[in-house]
């Protein structure tokens, strides 16, 4: 295949991911790298690369965006973010140390469990009105608008919070991804932060996390110009047109189908993982 | 910031909204500008080798020039498209960190020194990485 070829091949595809990962608020970095590794037969070790600087790009375009409305938490953002720096730098560290089909292996379980997350229908939780003393030390309780204007919230379980964003930092350090699902996981679910600031802070979080394994990929040769460059353009693109058209948009059948083609990419991933193909 | 009411007010007219548009801003042109970039250094690199066969199964990007500074610095110089499409890449790697070094600015100035402590540990964190990776 020439170069202009795979070029715009690997665009468009990164396009489409970009935009149905920001449609349905999956993040296009668990499509983008096993489009690579499964269809135009790239070694893992550039699949990852090009798929962690294309998240920063989605990531701090979306960020600019929900800053402005006032949803996002620096305070909370900036405290999980040592927890995800961290983790970030154990991730890649352990990704240049275990073979690509370890990688890969984990990489399809993390997409079954990812289009597990995105299908479970849960209900919001109530918040908790009673104040959690670390939070108060920590100064992370803060109000957010919705539409009966300005609520007040409170933070909990800090500790398992911060563990669980280590894990997500690690995950996304390891396989390329921004794992937004795991970090809206510790926010919206331990830590009990409303949805919409989990989601908008967790987008925030993404970007600084995947630069603190960027230095690591980059200095090992992953990220190679000629991939990453149709990857972070197309994979940009996509996600700023799908947040154009995420207000209007019915996005549960869409859901559904995203779901479905993560599960068959995630098993296609493991099995080639254990075969040695990847 | 987020606002809270265990602090003292920002000194002057820098309140929460205005940092908050400062990001935005700032991440925005981080991304356009590098995008830039990576389209100016892929449209040289797809001239020059569009019609070359591309190969990427094997791994070797440990042989490449294109893993530190020096290296790209080198082949920009010389126009190299690969060499400017990695620069793009490095500053769409340093818009998030421009951020942190803003927030540890911003958060100085509402005299929130627990947040300036916590905004310098993960700077420290993003230089080891960024700065220190060779070594490890």
């Amino acid at each position: 295949m020439s170069v202009l070829l795979f070029t715009v091949l690997i665009g468009l595809g990164s396009f489409v991911a970009g935009f149905l990962g920001s449609l349905t608020g999956l993040g296009g970095g668990v499509v983008v790298v096993p489009l690579l590794a499964l269809v135009f037969h790239v070694d893992m070790r550039y699949a990852i690369g090009a798929s962690l600087v294309s998240v920063i790009a989605t990531s701090s375009g979306a960020a600019a965006a929900y800053v402005r409305e006032g949803y996002s938490n620096m305070r909370i953002g900036m405290f999980l973010e040592i927890a995800t720096t961290i983790g970030a730098i154990v991730g890649a560290l352990i990704a240049v140390h275990v073979s690509t089909a370890t990688i890969a292996i984990v990489f399809g379980f993390v997409l079954l469990y990812s289009a597990y997350l995105s299908i479970r229908t849960q209900p919001p939780h109530p918040l908790i009105k009673e104040h959690d003393v670390l939070a108060r030390v920590l100064h992370l309780d803060s109000s957010y608008p919705t539409a009966q204007g300005m609520e007040d919230y409170t933070v909990h379980r800090i500790p398992l919070g911060f563990g669980l964003m280590f894990g997500a930092g690690t995950l996304s350090g390891l396989l390329g991804i921004g794992s937004g699902a795991v970090k809206v996981l510790a926010m919206d679910q331990a830590m009990r932060i409303p949805f919409k600031v989990s989601t908008t802070t967790s987008n925030f979080m993404i970007g600084v996390t995947a630069a603190a394994s960027a230095g690591i990929y980059l200095a090992r040769g992953y990220i190679d110009p000629g991939i990453a460059m149709p990857v972070v353009l197309g994979a940009g693109a996509g996600s700023i047109l799908g947040a154009r058209v995420l207000v209007n948009a019915r996005t549960k059948s869409l859901r559904a189908v995203f779901s479905a083609v993560i599960v068959i990419l995630g098993i296609e991933m493991i099995f080639n993982g254990f075969t040695g193909r990847l | 910031m987020s606002s809270s009411p265990h602090n003292s007010p920002p000194p002057d007219d820098w309140n929460d909204h205005s940092i908050e548009l400062i990001i935005g801003t700032l991440l925005r042109v981080g991304v356009l500008l590098s995008a830039s970039v990576v389209l100016i250094g892929g449209i040289i690199y797809l001239f020059r080798h569009g019609l070359a066969t591309a190969s990427y199964r094997t791994f070797e990007g440990d042989l490449s020039p294109l893993r530190s500074l020096p290296g790209i610095t080198h082949g920009v110089l010389q126009l190299s498209g690969r060499a400017i499409i990695q620069l793009g890449l490095l500053l769409l790697i340093a818009t998030p960190v421009a951020r942190v070094v803003f927030s540890a600015v911003a958060f100085a100035r509402e005299r929130d020194y627990l947040y300036v402590a916590f905004t310098l540990a993960v700077l420290a964190i993003l230089a080891y990485s960024l700065l220190g990776a060779h070594l490890g």
